[in-house]
């Protein structure tokens, strides 16, 4: 496999994991709203800690992003 | 923006310019006036308009006094559920950083690109920025933890209730999150912000080459991406605010390892 198609389809395989935490930032918010609902009273209390799980959740798929664009513009062949 | 061979290269929105033609070279340091420092230059003043109109301490609030002390209080309301009364010292610095945060991603996302010539630019989206504004909460982390506690501070590697034989396991890893967080800090908004961009402009070069091909084209893809990006700007909207959001939380909740330990 040459150079260039390797660095693409590692491009490609990065961003699986972009994906990956959408799932967590969905499985945050959903329980959020699923615990939300049962106890509306208690929900604004709990806003600070909904966004930090958003944060830590969505800064994985960002990592992911970030490996992502370093294949594409600053990986240089050998 | 438009790149050689007719192709729409959505990384050159990136680029740091000087704005007056020729670089200011000043003892081997580029100082020249750049596109970036203009945009800080515009939040800035922009803050400021904003907090000029809300200082005015009238009795009765206004519209515009309402608004800034919506704001005001958003942040102070969360200093103090976060640090509680000691967090009061601190709340200038949050909502400084909230603002130039917030302002200078609403910028950025200005449609000002229909006029030739102009391009917005996003100061967050270089990591020059946020990683500057990041080291600066985390070094205020750190001033404020070693001046209150001395050397005590160190006991934040160590959670209440380790059990004894636990302690050389959990320190380094409660260390190196430690460690890791202007890092962390800096990335997120500036890898949020520059994702939104490159997408924003590919969809952009989408129905630029497809009002080139033709009517047929226009229809097939054109339309979708028009109807995509209406849906991304409005997004985009969302974590501008959500970014500047998070990082004045998370600055918050650093401060309150630094002042009250865990």
């Amino acid at each position: 496999m040459d150079f260039e198609s390797a660095r693409l389809i590692g491009a490609g395989l990065a961003a699986i994991g972009v994906g990956t935490a959408a799932i967590g930032v969905g499985i945050v918010f959903g329980s959020f709203l699923e615990s939300a609902l049962r106890n509306p009273a208690a929900a604004d209390g709990q806003q600070g800690r909904l966004f930090i799980g958003f944060a830590a959740a969505e800064l994985l798929g960002l990592i992911a992003f970030t490996i992502a664009i370093l294949l594409l513009f600053v990986v240089q062949p050998a | 923006m438009a790149a050689a061979e007719g192709k729409i290269d959505p990384m050159h929105q990136f680029m740091i310019e000087p704005l007056f033609g020729q670089r200011l070279m000043v003892g081997g340091y580029d100082l020249s006036f750049t596109n970036s420092a203009l945009w800080m230059v515009l939040t800035l003043g922009l803050v400021w308009l904003f907090m000029l109109g809300g200082m005015k301490r009238e009795l009765v609030p206004g519209r515009w006094q309402a608004a800034v002390e919506g704001v005001t209080g958003f942040i102070s309301g969360m200093m103090n559920t976060n640090i509680g009364p000691e967090g009061k010292k601190y709340t200038p610095y949050v909502f400084s950083l909230f603002m130039f945060i917030l302002i200078a991603n609403l910028l950025g996302l200005l449609p000002i690109g229909i006029i030739p010539g102009l391009h917005a630019f996003t100061v967050t989206s270089q990591f020059t920025i946020t990683g500057v504004l990041a080291i600066l909460s985390f070094s205020i982390v750190l001033i404020v933890g070693f001046r209150r506690h001395g050397f005590h501070f160190f006991s934040l590697f160590i959670p209440h209730g380790t059990p004894k034989g636990m302690i050389p396991l959990i320190a380094p890893i409660e260390f190196i999150s430690f460690m890791v967080r202007p890092f962390s800090l800096g990335l997120r908004l500036f890898v949020a912000m520059i994702a939104g961009h490159i997408l924003m402009k590919v969809f952009g070069s989408f129905i630029i080459t497809g009002i080139n091909g033709g009517i047929g084209y226009s229809l097939l893809v054109s339309l979708p991406s028009l109807a995509l990006i209406v849906g991304i700007s409005a997004l985009e909207l969302l974590v501008s605010a959500i970014q500047a959001y998070v990082f004045a939380l998370l600055t918050s909740l650093y401060l309150n390892d630094a002042i009250n330990l865990h």
